[in-house]
C-alpha cells in the first residue's frame, strides 16, 4: 500500500491497452516465519477499474496472484486523454486508487 | 458522567470493531470466499454459477511451457464466446485452485493477463462462464522448476 500503482494506458486503434503494476505483498497464508509461526494471508481481494468515472472492470483475486501484482486488460472505445482509474481492496480492508491518462 | 461526546466515541469504536470483524453489511460486490477456497476446478466454476466445465477452442490460455520462477508465472486468459459473465484462472495443483476471477463487461475486451504463483508443475486452466451457466475451459501444462509458495 506504500507505493503508488504504475498504470500505463496506450491507445491502440479504438481501444486502449491498460497495464497496471500494483505494490502489494500478496501473502498466501501458507508461509511460516523463522519462528515457525504461519504468516497470515494478506492479499488483494477485489480490483475495479473505471474509465472516465464509469466502472468498466471488476475482478476478484486470491492469494495465488504474484507479489506486486501485474494486470493487463484492453479497454474498448478509449482514446487519448481519457482517464483510467484502478482501485484495489485487500483482505485487511485497506484500499488504494490510482489514476492515469490514456496516451 | 458520560457526555454525548463519549457516547459517540464509544459507538464509533464499536462500529470499527464490528467492521473489522466483518459484521457490517458489505457492498454488493463481495469477495466470493467459497470459490477461492474451492479445491477443484469444477467447484470453483460452480461457485460462480457455471455447470460442469467442458473443453472448448473458444477459450484461450496463454502461459509459458516452463516457468522459470514459480512465484511469478505470467498467464493470460481470453475468450471469443458471446454472452460471457466471468473468466477464471486456476492452477490445479495449488493449495487453492482459483487464482483470479475477472468479470466481463461490454467496456473491456474479454482478455486479461496477470502473473500468478504456482507451487509445482501443474495444469493451468482458463474457464469461461456464460450468462446461461455454461462453463468452458482451456488448459495447458506449465512446468515449474522452483515452486512459488515459499515452502
Amino acid at each position: 500500500m506504500a507505493d503508488p500503482m504504475r498504470i500505463r494506458a496506450q491507445a491502440n486503434g479504438g481501444n486502449a491497452v491498460v497495464r497496471v503494476l500494483m505494490s502489494h505483498e500478496m501473502e498466501t497464508g501458507q508461509r511460516k516465519d523463522s519462528a515457525g509461526k504461519t504468516i497470515p494471508a494478506w492479499h488483494i481481494t477485489e480490483v475495479t477499474a473505471a474509465h472516465n468515472g464509469k466502472p468498466v472492470l471488476s475482478a476478484e483475486w486470491g492469494p495465488a496472484v504474484s507479489k506486486n501484482p501485474f494486470m493487463q486488460f484492453t479497454l474498448k472505445g478509449a482514446k487519448a486523454g481519457d482517464k483510467v482509474s484502478v482501485t484495489w481492496k485487500d483482505n485487511k480492508g485497506d484500499t488504494r486508487t490510482d489514476e492515469a491518462t490514456v496516451s | 458522567m458520560q457526555t454525548r461526546r463519549d457516547t459517540l466515541q464509544q459507538s464509533m469504536a464499536v462500529a470499527g470493531l464490528l467492521a473489522a470483524a466483518g459484521f457490517l453489511p458489505r457492498d454488493a460486490f463481495a469477495f466470493n470466499k467459497t470459490a477461492f477456497e474451492a479445491k477443484s476446478i469444477a467447484d470453483a466454476a460452480k461457485a460462480f454459477g457455471g455447470g460442469a466445465p467442458a473443453e472448448s477452442k473458444d477459450v484461450t490460455l496463454t502461459a509459458p511451457d516452463i516457468a522459470e520462477n514459480g512465484a511469478v508465472v505470467p498467464m493470460a486468459v481470453a475468450s471469443t464466446l458471446p454472452n460471457l459473465k466471468h473468466l477464471l484462472v486456476l492452477v490445479e495443483k495449488n493449495p487453492n485452485a482459483l487464482v483470479a476471477m475477472f468479470n466481463v463487461s461490454d467496456a473491456v475486451e474479454p482478455s486479461f493477463a496477470t502473473r500468478a504463483k504456482m507451487g509445482q508443475t501443474s495444469d493451468v486452466y482458463a474457464v469461461a462462464i456464460t450468462n446461461d451457466g455454461k462453463a468452458l475451459y482451456a488448459k495447458k501444462e506449465v512446468k515449474v522448476t522452483l515452486g512459488g509458495c515459499g515452502g
